[in-house]
């Protein structure tokens, strides 16, 4: 791209779409905004297709200094390229699922979306410790407001929950920052991430960070802010939650607390590990048993957040690149499946699951691709969610095949409850004349839908476009904290009358 | 191009043609698409299979697009055929096209056939990959592929909510197996650092002796990881503990139960078990088990098949209780006969589903067969498909000179399991000669009291509606399903005291349309020859030659299998006459015996008619305490103790600190001194104690 500087085109022309729909306000606004996200999606193809695999491990970057001590540093690695591509592509769909759900104060509510598509972007190009800070804390601003002004009955405690969760986190990290800068002399996180800190300050580095990103995911037992903030948020704030929000905390961890503190990583392990068992088996049991729509997938993301921080701090590069997978899965995926349920929240004006059925009916299209996106949800092969959910599985296994066992339980629980949802909703007789009456997609719907579910396919048949341009920054990462990694409980041993050879000691300690 | 590629991907192009086209083409072209693909498929399948039965085609490996490569982690989506290959293919193809060709009678008046036919294919294209998979990983993906399918069609006719809580069930106990399946590929590729099957199975050998640590102790390598395989195996192939989804399963269609759940899908299990049977072949133990599950679901599934009154749930039972022969053939190291079986099995158990299909047909959608009778007459072709289907299953022939199709494969099992000498052999052979029994005595019932005997139809509450509602007859008759059996439960309990209503009621049962007795035909040809013509390349000293190394042949069971004693060759042909004469003694001769021998045996009766409990046990034991979990992490967890001490804790602090905040904010020194003391004594004994 020689030098142009398209990662800060792609923060700004949001930026001046948010002007312009405040100034703008009423139909005028969303129009501004869809255009501005088109483009920024057409500027994120432009990045993808010029982003060179196997090149440089950080490209399109930008530097310039805006006072002591404080840069505007941009740059990307194939991950942070992934979950740009990510936010540029949801951004148009939460913008199409407002079109006419949202008449309140249209100008601003735009306005909060594309600036919240800026600090988003701007958070995965971020290459200064602080300008990240910002990028990450900022985010929240946006999406408090979206749930606040524009939410549900109880937005209030929503929002306030929902704040105060993340702020916990955010103090500690901040905190944690200003010792590094201090200590390592430098905010440029590629240098951090080479930077040797000693065990000792490891500890307590990844513990604050661990504060926030655990939040952020969200991990149990600090997860109750999500399924409040998805109930209560409207669609396209629940897409852009699950989307893009969720993934900040995965992102943190494998920007930060891997390469930063291997060794806190592993010596921590456990915890993570503990955490995201009890999540699977918990937050599947309590999503089997929710009669509201949105809470149920909301806790089931929980549960599909568990199966990334296991692939993540499994040590080994089938456990990363599966983590990253299920992230863009789950960004697809959950993103689809708020959206199926805002569709019909459009037209009926509720989320009980109870006040459906018989859907298959009158809205056959529709039942198609809540099939797929319930699919893709449970991990069907031949979709998305297999993908990363195998690979991180089987990355989780090499290191301990409890915590192998526990998670994949995961896959029995995860049919059973979204099937369970879409057995109420769409099969069965129709109860209710209202819910009869409702018409199928319609063209504005479809254009929404169906780009998803063809992304969602496309990652589970040929995931290699996905995981080529990551590969090499993952491989980086697993040289680093090769270091640290812990030895399987698996740890295979030769018979006595082997033959001399012995090909597969390599594979004990996970594939390179 | 390989013709496979058209083989595997016509049926899929066919089903989103059928699928997305769907009332923009309507009925007819979906129909037309569907079924030409298959036929099409099936045409491409036998010169393939013909051409490795005679010996002239080479194993090959067509590649399609890569899939995933992650680390030492790479797969590919390739197209595998080989002699295991080549007899699922005909199998699978065949059956495929002819319920697809039965179907244009079966399901005329269902409104929504596009999406029924677009399924069907897409289960086709499914199984397709399952069987040319060349890694385990594409063999999962057909394996939940046809499970996705199977979910469908199960629940095709959606609207009844016995069929969409079948579908999830089907799903769901498929996923328990499915768990142990993906633990099996992780611990295979830990062990061999690949997932290709091939590669797996060369490196065997030098896993003899091996041990990996697994749930914090340590097992044999290959044992832990077949027996982990063999889980998945379980739950697609309806074996004990996991078999309780398939009897629900009748739900479907029933051209579906003669594809899905008796020809292709439920063999699955079988097909892993011999396509991985080197490594089977490496653990004793977990052969043994593979022998031990077979045989006790053998006799476990045959013992509720005597008792049952629906027609398509005796038959189900049947099928799970062949599997179980399929499987403890494959234990005892016999996997050319366990595909033997299972090629066998897949024409006449289609034909007897698609012939009881044909019975509902012309019974008007009553599948009671208390209902039924003196149909012979009625519906003759029918009942002659079914009588070839019933000697097929029950192994009617005549050592060294013919019999039908299951007489040879069968007592092929019959005999590995005495001739392999092991304890677990002889368990699995005299729980296969009682099973034999008991296959003889259901599957003649069934015929006798379908067939024989006078007509009951007259109390039948489908015949009533449709006397009733002679010109009704059509979409909804499916909805009265549901309300139907719940009526007959009721009888069940009191069956013996119970006289049934005899008499036509007026009703004129009708014989199937061409496109349904066409296949019939077919598989009956099937059912009556299969045996006779394949069984040498199959199973007869030279196997060898046959399978092309694509699964383990002991030459050394072949022979034990010809030198049993004589007794053990005549003892299945015994058991079938005994189950043959006791039939017709308590169902034409003295229609009074079973009531009376099921009062007599009273509690095992009931125990058996109820499926040893199995339902009842996973409700009390899984469901309902997964549910009441759900609700004590819910209210309990997230809010009573989470939100309560979290966040709304939290908020509770922050409004008292502010209260006393403002008190301690009273401008007197003394108090600001106060709290820097506390303060200070805190952090001293900190530093202190740390």
């Amino acid at each position: 791209m020689n030098g142009f500087p398209i990662l800060s085109l792609m923060l700004l022309v949001p930026l001046v779409g948010a002007v312009g729909s405040l100034v703008a306000g009423g139909k005028a606004a969303r129009q501004i905004a869809l255009l501005a996200t088109l483009v920024d999606l057409a500027l994120g193809i432009v990045l993808w297709l010029n982003y060179d695999i196997g090149g440089e491990q950080w490209q399109f970057t930008e530097r310039a200094r805006l006072f002591a001590g404080f840069d505007w540093a941009l740059g990307i690695d194939g991950i942070a390229l992934m979950l740009t591509l990510l936010t540029v592509f949801l951004m148009p769909i939460c913008i199409g699922a407002s079109w006419e759900a949202i008449e309140k104060r249209a100008g601003e509510y735009y306005a909060a979306f594309l600036f919240m598509e800026t600090l988003m972007i701007g958070v995965f190009a971020a290459q200064d410790l602080y300008l990240f800070y910002i990028m990450f804390e900022a985010g929240l601003i946006p999406m408090y407001l979206i749930i606040g002004v524009w939410g549900g009955a109880d937005r209030i405690y929503a929002s306030y929950k929902f704040f105060l969760y993340t702020l916990l986190g955010s103090v500690l990290m901040l905190i944690a920052m200003l010792w590094m800068a201090h200590a390592a002399g430098t905010t440029d996180i590629p240098t951090l991430m080479q930077y040797n800190f000693s065990p000792a300050a490891q500890t307590w580095l990844f513990l604050a960070f661990f504060a926030s990103f655990a939040v952020k995911m969200p991990m149990w037992p600090v997860h109750t802010w999500l399924p409040d903030a998805h109930v209560q948020a409207p669609t396209a704030g629940s897409v852009i939650l699950a989307g893009v929000l969720l993934k900040m905390g995965g992102y943190g961890f494998i920007r930060f607390s891997l390469p930063m503190f291997p060794e806190a990583s592993a010596q921590f392990a456990w915890l993570i590990f503990t955490l995201s068992m009890v999540a699977v088996v918990y937050t599947s049991l309590v999503a089997l048993v929710q009669h509201d729509m949105k809470k149920l997938i909301a806790y089931s993301s929980v549960a599909h957040m568990a199966i990334v921080t296991i692939g993540l701090f499994a040590f080994n590069v089938q456990g990363l690149e599966g983590a990253m997978i299920v992230m863009l899965s789950h960004g697809l995926v959950s993103g689809a499946l708020f959206l199926s349920v805002g569709i019909i929240y459009d037209r009926l004006h509720t989320r009980e699951i109870d006040r459906y059925g018989g859907l298959a009916i009158n809205m056959p299209r529709y039942a198609l691709f809540f099939m797929l996106f319930t699919m893709a949800s449970v991990g069907l092969p031949g979709t998305s969610g297999f993908v990363g959910e195998f690979l991180s599985l089987g990355g989780i296994y090499q290191v301990s095949s409890w915590v192998a066992l526990i998670c994949t339980t995961g896959i029995i629980l995860g049919a059973a409850y979204m099937l369970y949802l879409y057995r109420r909703v769409v099969f069965g007789d129709q109860k209710h004349a209202d819910a009869a009456a409702m018409t199928d997609l319609t063209f504005r719907e479809l254009a929404m839908v169906i780009p998803l579910g063809l992304a969602v396919l496309w990652m589970g048949v040929y995931p290699e476009s996905f995981l080529a341009p990551m590969r090499a920054d993952i491989a980086a990462l697993d040289a680093r904290v090769a270091r640290a990694r812990p030895p399987g409980d698996a740890r295979w041993t030769a018979g006595k009358p082997v033959a001399a050879e012995a090909p597969h000691a390599e594979h004990n300690e996970g594939a390179h | 191009m390989h013709p496979i590629l058209f083989i595997v991907f016509l049926p899929l192009a066919a089903a989103l043609i059928a699928g997305l086209g769907n009332k923009a083409i309507g009925p007819f072209a979906a129909k037309l698409v569907t079924t030409a693909a298959l036929f099409t498929s099936c045409a491409l399948s036998w010169p393939i299979f013909l051409a490795f039965l005679s010996g002239t085609a080479e194993p090959s490996v067509t590649p399609v697009l890569h899939w995933v490569k992650s680390g030492a982690m790479a797969f590919d989506w390739a197209l595998r055929v080989d002699t295991l290959t080549a007899v699922m293919l005909v199998v699978v193809t065949t059956v495929s096209a002819l319920v697809h060709l039965y179907s244009w009678g079966y399901m005329e008046e269902d409104p929504d056939q596009p999406r029924f036919f677009a399924y069907l294919s897409l289960f086709t294209f499914a199984m397709l990959m399952l069987v040319t998979a060349d890694n385990l990983v594409q063999m999962f993906f057909g394996w939940e592929g046809v499970g996705l399918a199977s979910y469908l069609l199960i629940g095709f006719w959606f609207r009844k909510p016995s069929a969409s809580a079948a579908a999830i069930k089907a799903f769901v106990v498929n996923r328990v197996g499915d768990l142990g399946f993906m633990l099996g590929i992780f611990g295979t590729f830990l062990v061999f650092g690949t997932v290709s099957i091939p590669q797996i199975l060369h490196d065997v050998p030098a896993m003899a002796g091996s041990t990996i640590g697994f749930l914090g102790h340590r097992f044999d390598t290959m044992t832990v990881l077949c027996i982990l395989l063999f889980i998945g195996a379980m739950g697609k192939s309806a074996q004990l503990g996991l078999h309780t989804w398939l009897p629900d399963a009748m739900e479907g269609p029933t051209p579906v139960s003669a594809l899905i759940h008796a020809a292709t899908m439920v063999t699955a299990g079988v097909f892993m078990v011999c396509r991985l049977s080197p490594m089977f072949e490496a653990s004793p133990a977990a052969l043994g088990f593979v022998t031990f599950i077979g045989a006790a679901t053998c006799f476990f599934a045959a013992t509720i098949g005597t008792t049952q009154w629906d027609i398509k749930r005796v038959i189900a039972y049947s099928t799970c209780s062949q599997l179980g022969y399929m499987f403890f053939a494959a234990g005892v190291g016999a996997f050319g006969s366990a595909m033997f079986h299972l090629f066998t099995h897949a024409f006449f158990k289609a034909l007897l589903f698609l012939g009881a299909g044909s019975v509902i047909h012309a019974m008007h959608h009553e599948q009671d067969m208390r209902y039924y009778g003196a149909l012979r007459k009625e519906i003759p072709l029918t009942f002659y498909a079914m009588m070839a289907g019933t000697l097929a299953i029950t192994g009617v022939g005549i050592v060294d000179v013919f019999g039908f199709a299951g007489f040879y494969s069968k007592d092929s099992i019959l005999e590995a399991a005495y001739g392999s000498g092991s304890e677990i052999g002889s368990f699995a052979f005299w729980c296969g000669i009682t099973a034999a029994l008991m296959t003889s005595f259901y599957s003649w019932r069934l015929v006798f009291l379908t067939f024989y005997g006078t007509p009951r139809w007259a109390a039948s509450e489908h015949i009533q509606h449709a006397l009733h509602d002679a010109h009704g007859h059509g979409d909804d008759a499916h909805a009265h399903d549901a309300h139907h059996e719940e009526a007959h439960h009721d009888d069940a309990h009191g069956d013996g005291h119970h006289a049934p209503v005899t008499g036509t009621g007026g009703y004129h049962p009708h014989e199937s349309p061409l496109a349904m007795l066409l296949p019939l035909g077919v598989l009956s040809l099937g059912a009556v020859l299969a045996g006779f013509v394949f069984n040498h390349a199959f199973i007869s000293e030279g196997e060898g030659e046959f399978w092309k190394g694509s699964l383990v042949f002991g030459e050394h069971l072949i022979h034990a299998m010809h030198s049993v004693p004589l007794w053990v060759k005549w003892a299945p042909f015994t058991v079938m006459a005994l189950g043959f004469v006791t039939a017709w003694y308590a169902y034409l001769r003295n229609p009074s015996v079973p009531a009376a021998v099921a009062e007599q045996l009273g509690v095992i009766y009931r125990f058996v008619y109820n499926k040893w409990y199995f339902d009842e046990l996973y409700n009390f034991v899984f469901v309902r305490p997964a549910f009441w979990l759900g609700r004590v992490f819910w209210k309990a967890g997230d809010i009573g103790i989470i939100d309560r001490f979290g966040p709304n804790g939290a908020a509770w602090v922050v409004a008292q600190g502010t209260r006393v905040a403002q008190r301690v904010q009273s401008g007197y020194l003394y108090s600001y001194a106060l709290v820097m003391l506390i303060g200070l004594v805190v952090g001293i004994s900190w530093v202190m104690v740390r």
